[in-house]
């Protein structure tokens, strides 16, 4: 089927466009942007679909989502996690390695890509372990992981713990082009900590993860990255040190990107109360001033995108003592809204930087097509309600899990329809 | 008013008033477990169920010998850290017990915020026994009440707390009935033990024992645990008690009158010596005792008693 999207408010930044268009969509691709295509394209057999309500946006690329399978399809399937996400706006995840068995080899790749592929939602995107297992013992075969659709290394969930074998993989990585994605934590600092180390761990009584376990590692991983030449992402930047140490190392020249969570730039630790666990998340959050920092370093360029870090949990895993609860939140159904409701109504962030955060930045990194309508582009696209007004409901999850601490958080704004591929994905109308 | 709370989960959020409630009611318990028949019909009918993840001689007890003399049936629940460990469902444990007809449940527990857990699952009465290194209120509330016996009033009295703060649920309770009942509060020990911002809590911190026990009213020693050391938060329990063991010059640097107390068990030789332990100025024992005064004064406010008066009548 072939669609004209009319009258709707395209935010395309990538092509500088911030216009009321039409938008022809032909074989799956962006054919035409232009005022007053409707007439031709309903005489062409297209489609009409009404889209003036709307805000029309590029999909949304979301670079760190676990979608669990294979191993803990309890928690999350690749059909269920790409189903929430393009019930979130997300046309396009990227999937880490840290599944039973780990995506530490070829087989494993494949096998997700092909699942995905039995799947009409959002595109999957795999990652290859930089180490086997994950373990940091050992290099992966980082060939045979490129050579089976991994866009990028990361041993997410943690850091290469010895130097010289992250050093060793940053050189060898080289060979193939793909970033590293680096989940920053030196887990010696961090041993058996629950929440962020300060007085809201001081009067919980939990064992506390101090920021400099997040930032030492930021800054051996710079080091390495800076002699090496090697591509390194900082994933799920929590604390305002690090992110000092990212712009001193973007200045020198450091092929260095950043990413945030929606949870870190919103929540504290002070959120950490009364021991509900769906708040215990790695890295922890942080305090007030690191999250004043995130959000000055999403206006000012250290930060290029914004991903979820979306770990969906059982309720029995997160129903338990806190200290023994795992870490994670969900968040692929409701970051487009948390940034909307937090970020754009308050005029803290514009639409346009709002697709460049979540769409163009992260396909530009990982090098995939999407982040722009421009013509020629896959109709990879999202319908937007910025307006409308929903409450977070556990129940209503397309997520297998409903860990997150936004459940009954009142938001505005939304993704009303989901497009991949020239196709609907997601459609509330 | 009149102390009415389903949960004693910790100091941090009673008023003065609630907590000068408990003592005052624990008074005549005192008195109770002073006579040579101690039992009461009061609690005829309830059942106390104790629930202990942590190994516990003197607070299971109490908490039993109080429950007891007030006439309640008890059931005892131990279960070793390491089956927890084993996947023990902690929730499901805590159901069964209020299934079989528990009225309260008396818990121990080595992860902090287990009892606003246990508060979300069960209906029955809950008092925290310990709760990781986060709370320990009865073990505060005795405390409270052993100061006031021996100062009528806790306004201004300087209290000083030495060992390990971070680790210490004790030392979390005590700051917080202390400083509720107006006492000024300072910690001592190694920097390494010092939990970050608690100064924010109201107290002061003097890492120096010899500077923090100058001009103090009470000297409360924490329990100091070998484990601490394993993990490289000090050196050896040798220089632990050279550099913050209570012994006799810490004393002698000390005002002479100043009441020394250590929630037990002590390690004699570590962190207080046989002989402070068992000075004249030491209340140790006298704290033993009050707990089972203080405990029976909660359940009997807990389960709905009357004023403290008629406990005795």
């Amino acid at each position: 089927m072939n669609y004209c999207l009319k009258g709707g408010r395209l935010i395309d930044p990538a092509a500088g466009r911030d216009c009321t268009v039409d938008i022809l969509v032909v074989d799956g691709k962006i054919n035409r942007v232009g005022p007053s295509l409707a007439e031709e394209a309903a005489a062409a057999g297209c489609e009409i679909i009404d889209a003036s309500p709307y805000v029309v946006m590029p999909g949304l690329i979301d670079l760190h989502v676990h979608l669990r399978e294979p191993g803990e399809e309890e928690k999350e399937t690749i059909a269920s996690g790409t189903r929430a996400a393009v019930k979130g706006g997300f046309t396009s995840v990227v999937a880490m390695p840290n599944t039973k068995p780990p995506a530490d080899n070829g087989s494993v790749l494949a096998y997700v890509r092909a699942k995905a592929a039995e799947v009409k939602a959002a595109r999957v995107y795999p990652v290859g372990n930089i180490t086997k297992g994950g373990e940091g013992l050992e290099l992966a075969e980082m060939g045979d992981l490129v050579a089976n659709g991994a866009v990028a290394f990361s041993d997410d969930g943690r850091s290469v713990m010895n130097s010289e074998l992250a050093r060793n993989a940053f050189r060898y990585g080289q060979l193939f082009g793909k970033p590293f994605l680096l989940h920053c934590e030196d887990e010696n600092l961090s041993a058996g900590g629950q929440m962020h180390e300060g007085f809201t761990s001081t009067r919980l009584g939990l064992k506390g993860y101090p920021s400099v376990a997040e930032t030492a590692m930021v800054a051996r991983d710079l080091l390495l990255a800076e002699e090496t030449g090697a591509r390194i992402h900082i994933q799920h930047v929590s604390s305002g040190r690090s992110l000092d140490l990212i712009r001193e190392a973007k200045k020198r020249g450091v092929k260095v990107t950043a990413e945030v969570t929606p949870h870190h730039l919103i929540l504290t630790d002070e959120d950490v109360a009364d021991y509900y666990t769906t708040t215990k998340v790695n890295p922890p959050l942080r305090t007030k001033e690191d999250r004043e920092a995130l959000r000055k370093g999403l206006l000012d360029g250290t930060i290029d995108l914004i991903a979820t870090d979306h770990a969906p949990h059982t309720r029995e895993e997160k129903n338990q003592e806190f200290g023994r609860a795992p870490f994670g939140m969900t968040g692929l159904e409701t970051a487009l809204g948390l940034i909307l409701t937090e970020f754009y109504h308050t005029g803290f962030l514009s639409l346009a930087k709002i697709v460049d955060l979540l769409s163009l930045s992260p396909a530009r990194l990982l090098g995939v097509p999407g982040g722009t309508l421009a013509e020629g582009s896959p109709a990879d696209l999202i319908l937007v309600d910025p307006d409308r007004e929903w409450e977070v409901k556990e129940e209503e999850f397309a997520s297998k899990s409903g860990n997150s601490p936004f459940v009954g958080w009142k938001l505005k704004g939304k993704a009303v329809a989901t497009m991949v591929g020239g196709e609907w994905v997601y459609k509330e109308f | 008013m009149h102390f009415s709370r389903r949960c004693l989960l910790g100091l941090e959020d009673l008023t003065a008033e609630e907590i000068e409630e408990i003592l005052q009611t624990a008074v005549p318990c005192k008195e109770i477990i002073q006579r040579e028949v101690k039992k009461l019909p009061t609690l005829r009918g309830w059942t106390v169920a104790t629930l202990f993840y942590e190994p516990s001689t003197r607070t299971r007890n109490s908490f039993e010998l109080a429950a007891k003399w007030l006439g309640a049936d008890t059931v005892n629940v131990t279960v070793a850290t390491s089956s927890v460990q084993k996947g023990e469902n902690f929730i499901d444990t805590a159901k069964t017990i209020e299934a079989l007809g528990a009225d309260f449940i008396i818990l121990r527990h080595s992860m902090a915020g287990a009892p606003w857990l246990l508060a979300r699952t069960v209906d029955c009465r809950i008092i925290n026994a310990g709760d990781g290194a986060h709370e320990h209120p009865t073990q505060a509330l005795l405390d409270l009440f052993t100061l006031k016996e021996k100062f009528s009033s806790l306004a201004g009295l300087k209290v000083v707390i030495v060992g390990d703060i971070m680790h210490s649920r004790v030392a979390k309770s005590d700051i917080y009935g202390l400083l509720k009942l107006g006492a000024k509060v300072r910690v001592t020990g190694p920097p390494s033990l010092i939990p970050p911002g608690i100064e924010e809590l109201g107290v002061e911190v003097i890492t120096d024992l010899r500077e923090a026990v100058r001009d103090v009213d009470v000297i409360n020693v924490l329990r100091i645990q070998l484990e601490r050391q394993k993990k490289g938060l000090f050196p050896s329990l040798r220089e632990y008690a050279r550099l913050y063991g209570i012994n006799r010059e810490i004393l002698k640097l000390a005002p002479e009158d100043a009441v020394i107390m250590h929630p037990g068990p002590a390690n004699l030789g570590v962190e207080i010596t046989e002989e402070a332990a068992v000075d004249p100025r030491s209340v140790i024992t006298t704290q033993v005792t009050n707990g089972v005064a203080v405990r029976m004064a909660l359940l009997y406010l807990m389960s709905g008693g009357g004023k403290s008066d008629e406990l005795l009548s």
